[in-house]
């Protein structure tokens, strides 16, 4: 178990470092940070002072080196825009995003495994067909649209919700609910078919067949072992709750880090992506490793870190 | 005279880890360990043990699917070349296989006459025309009708598609078929049809057969010549007759004693105790003492040379003499 | 054939569907012809007017924005320079992803465990994100901005191509050709890819609502197409700033995404049910 600790640690962090290093060398390479921040027309000596003052006039395998060495004592490095310490920029944000993901994915699984779960045991019912009708549209509606037309009934035609901005506490309601909305459908749509893959298993219909009242093959045959595909999607759930909300947050004005992303890279500021980056980047890689133990732990067979299907 | 399959010392290794990278320790695994034998023209060589013996990797070390670690392999006086090379590929000319599983050899895709004809494509061969009026001859000269040419692999029974296969195999005149288990995915009723036919083409065509086989009544019954395989190594060879009447071996006694007979009462059956053990943790001395009945000290710790007994075929176990 | 027993083959909403995407390509290919007015031609005297169904002019059957442009010529024009990039994005993804598949199946070793790292990487990080990092920094360009859209899900392919070529390797017809005497090339090109195709394109029917949905994300952040062009997704990120005065010009775009990616998932159902039974 340790050595298998080790082992899934060891690609964990090679995970990160590959993606801090595609995103350096792809964000270095792609343009010049000094023409974008300064202007074009900016005097000459100004951009080379400002390519010295952000060492942009070293080889790029140089600032790599140098970027990783200050990362490893904490330091990711200032935002060109304010000069302020750019993980610092990111994590200010972190509560803001997190207070409208949390409840949203709360939502998520409040909504989608009980609708999941109760469209499998209705197979072909009305209320089966309903989700499945739902949860199609969760995966085809984009959030930006999904968000404009809340807006468009709750705020400018029912005015009872403000439709942008952070300051009222009632602002949250509609991103927490944009977001839900789309994530309970996938998740009712998973948790639906894992369901029913584990109810056509012969051991279902051997627990039943032998007497057991189905509510407890339910209980505790089927959902166990339905958890276990569904826990994979919870995962990444979990995973993009830093930063999961980055067209709902631009939507809605949502001061979080979505929105931070997106005008750092409207900006072209390096270290912020960057920062940004390294931390959705050991959020995703966190859950994973988490998904992995949950498995362990829900699956026995798996439970002495055997090779998992790819 | 030179036979036209000449197999040396063959040796395949491969290295295995037991647990997930990085951790976990490194093992080495003897799938074929020091095989040697001949083939003449014509003739057929059956090979026989127990799955996880390494016929099946000795099947492709002669056809150099598989590189070999050590030996050596010869067809017609030539080494072989290293897989995908230019001559490797020219040398499929001479060398062909058939698969056990014929379904899953066949391309469900495509028509069964095209993938007859295919051989004649992959290495440039005669005009179209001509390479459909070979592939007639041949679907002919396997049993099958012209109206078969047209079907898909699924639409065709388990025999027949065993023959496609085999035509598609006998398409660039092989002198060498080596069939992996040809029969033991057909019907009862089927195998002796395929044996048949199998034994009718060699009389008519010359070809030399490497018979792969767990099945001891059907290599009996085609081959030339035996050896039995168990763990990598030759622990019996010789004639077919004899080996199968008076084993010398203790395993080739236990494998015989396994075939059902109508005079049940005339033998006794040998039952082996355990499960073959894994290559990987090969025992000791004999690989085979641990489920020997006359298993002694030596056998411990002395690993038997194959070698030639009285009646001229060869075993490899120190007690030989007294056991036969 | 009956009429019950051709419903039963051919169900009514696939049916729909079928028709809606067939009208998206006629649309697309026939952009030129269809569209009544340039889709960058300015009505100042006709500025947000709004559309026949809520009461205007068939002047501008679905409306005019801020600046008069008439939003069915500019949906015309998005519809094809949407599909195009979801197209040739999805295209570009399932071959670069096949082939790094059948790459990986081929040499196994050091190369393969390199494309399953690749692989976990992709999957570990939200595309969006990435995306969003790399775009602004290449700017408007729109053939990197299809490239980038191609790189989207290429992994789903990779895997499905090489699970399916170890397995066609191990034992069956790959290796029998190939032993046969084949090149890599025949053995890839006309037996191994032609028997994982349909798998492939039940997979192209998922990558492509995704397409279609990163590509108006980005466009509606204002990070993909680039005015004077314009996509479904800028349509909508342009029609926002006119929610309460003229939704029109947001709900016609809005209302062609989602139709477009519903009935390719509705087509793609009902083609993984014909064609592979083997995916659910």
């Amino acid at each position: 178990m340790l050595r298998y600790l080790a082992g899934r640690l060891l690609r964990a962090i090679l995970t990160i470092f590959l993606v801090i290093a595609f995103v350096f060398f792809v964000l270095h390479l792609s343009g010049d940070p000094a023409m974008m921040i300064l202007s074009a027309d900016a005097p000459p000596e100004a951009i080379k002072a400002f390519r010295e003052a952000w060492g942009l006039d070293r080889p790029v395998w140089e600032q790599f080196l140098a970027y990783l060495f200050h990362a490893l004592q904490g330091d990711f490095g200032n935002s060109m825009r304010d000069g302020r310490p750019a993980m610092q920029l990111v994590l200010e944000r972190v509560p803001s995003t997190l207070a409208i993901t949390v409840p949203a994915f709360a939502l998520k699984l409040l909504i989608g495994i009980p609708a999941g779960i109760y469209a499998a045991l209705h197979r072909n019912s009305l209320a089966d067909r309903l989700t499945m009708m739902i949860s199609v549209a969760g995966f085809t509606v984009p959030s930006f649209v999904l968000a404009l037309v809340l807006v468009l009934v709750f705020s400018v035609q029912l005015g009872w919700l403000p439709s942008a901005g952070s300051d009222k506490p009632t602002s949250a309601i509609l991103p927490i609910v944009t977001l839900g909305v789309a994530g309970a459908a996938i998740l009712a749509r998973f948790t639906r078919s894992a369901m029913l893959e584990v109810l056509g298993q012969p051991y279902i219909r051997a627990a039943s067949a032998k007497g057991l009242q189905w509510r407890k093959v339910v209980v505790e045959h089927a959902l166990p072992n339905a958890a276990i595909p569904t826990t994979t999607i919870v995962g990444f759930m979990v995973g993009t709750l830093i930063a999961g909300a980055v067209v709902v947050e631009s939507v809605f004005a949502w001061p979080g880090i979505g929105r931070l992303l997106v005008s750092a890279v409207s900006n072209r500021d390096l270290a912020v992506v960057q920062a940004i980056l390294l931390l959705v980047a050991t959020t995703m890689v966190t859950a994973n490793i988490i998904v992995d133990f949950v498995y362990g732990w829900l699956d026995p067979r798996l439970r002495r870190g055997g090779t998992r299907g790819r | 005279m030179t036979a036209l399959l000449e197999v040396s010392n063959l040796s395949r290794v491969y290295e295995v880890r037991r647990g997930a990278w990085p951790f976990g320790r490194q093992a080495t695994l003897h799938a074929v360990d020091g095989v040697s034998f001949e083939l003449p023209a014509g003739r057929t060589l059956g090979l026989v043990g127990e799955s996880g013996c390494g016929k099946t990797t000795t099947a492709k070390l002669v056809l150099g699917l598989v590189p070999v670690t050590g030996g050596e392999v010869r067809i017609g006086g030539e080494s072989l070349p290293a897989a995908g090379t230019p001559s490797w590929r020219a040398l499929r000319r001479r060398m062909q296989m058939v698969y056990q599983d014929p379904l899953g050899a066949l391309d469900r895709r495509l028509s069964v006459g095209r993938q007859v004809m295919e051989p004649l494509a992959i290495h440039d061969i005669g005009k179209p025309a001509e390479r459909l009026d070979k592939a007639l001859a041949m679907l002919d000269a396997v049993g099958l009708a012209q109206h078969h040419f047209d079907r898909f692999p699924h639409e065709l029974s388990g025999g027949q598609r065993q023959r496609i296969v085999l035509a598609r195999a006998l398409m660039l005149d092989p002198q060498l078929l080596v069939c992996d288990e040809p029969i033991s995915a057909l019907d009862v009723s089927i195998q002796a049809q395929v044996v048949n036919l199998l034994l009718a083409l060699q009389q008519k065509l010359g070809l030399a057969y490497l018979f792969i086989s767990h099945d001891l009544r059907m290599v009996r019954q085609v081959s030339h010549e035996v050896a039995v395989m168990y763990l990598g190594r030759i622990v019996e060879q010789g004639d077919p007759d004899r080996l199968f009447a008076t084993p010398a071996h203790p395993y080739t006694q236990a494998l015989v004693s396994a075939i059902p007979t109508h005079a049940r009462a005339k033998r006794q059956r040998v039952v082996l105790p355990g499960e073959p053990p894994n290559p990987v943790d090969r025992p000791a001395g004999c690989a085979f003492h641990p489920r020997c009945r006359h298993a002694t000290t030596r056998c411990r710790v002395e690993a038997p040379a194959l070698r030639i007994l009285a009646d001229g075929r060869r075993a490899a176990c120190h007690n030989a003499e007294q056991i036969a | 054939m009956g009429v019950r027993r051709f419903f039963e083959a051919w169900p009514p909403l696939t049916l729909l569907a079928l028709a809606w995407i067939a009208t998206m390509v006629i649309v697309a290919v026939g952009a030129d012809l269809l569209a009544p007015y340039s889709f960058t031609a300015l009505d100042l005297r006709a500025r947000l007017s709004p559309p026949v169904f809520m009461d205007g002019k068939w002047a501008h059957p679905l409306g005019s924005d801020e600046l008069g442009r008439d939003v069915l010529s500019r949906l015309i024009m998005s519809i094809r320079l949407s599909l195009l990039i979801a197209f040739f994005g999805t295209l570009i993804a399932a071959a670069f992803g096949t082939a790094m598949g059948f790459v990986a199946a081929h040499f196994r070793g050091k190369v393969e465990a390199l494309i399953l790292m690749l692989i976990d990487f992709q999957a570990s990080v939200p595309f969006l994100i990435v995306a969003l990092a790399v775009l602004a920094f290449f700017g408007n360009s729109l053939v990197l901005f299809v490239m980038l859209m191609g790189l989207n899900s290429w992994e789903r392919y990779a895997r499905i191509a090489r699970g399916l070529t170890l397995s066609a390797n191990e034992q069956g017809y790959a290796a029998a050709v190939r032993q046969l005497g084949a090149s890599n090339l025949r053995v890839y090109g006309l037996h191994v890819l032609p028997n994982i195709a349909s798998t492939l394109i039940v997979s192209m029917t998922i990558t492509f609502p995704e397409t279609i949905l990163l590509e108006s994300g980005l466009s509606f952040l204002g990070l993909g197409v680039q005015p004077p062009l314009t996509s479904l997704g800028n349509m909508v990120g342009y029609g926002r700033e006119y929610l309460t005065r003229a939704p029109w010009i947001m709900l016609t775009p809005a209302a062609v995404i989602v139709l477009s990616t519903l009935s390719i998932s509705i087509v793609g159902d009902w083609l993984r049910d014909r064609l592979d039974p083997t995916l659910r």
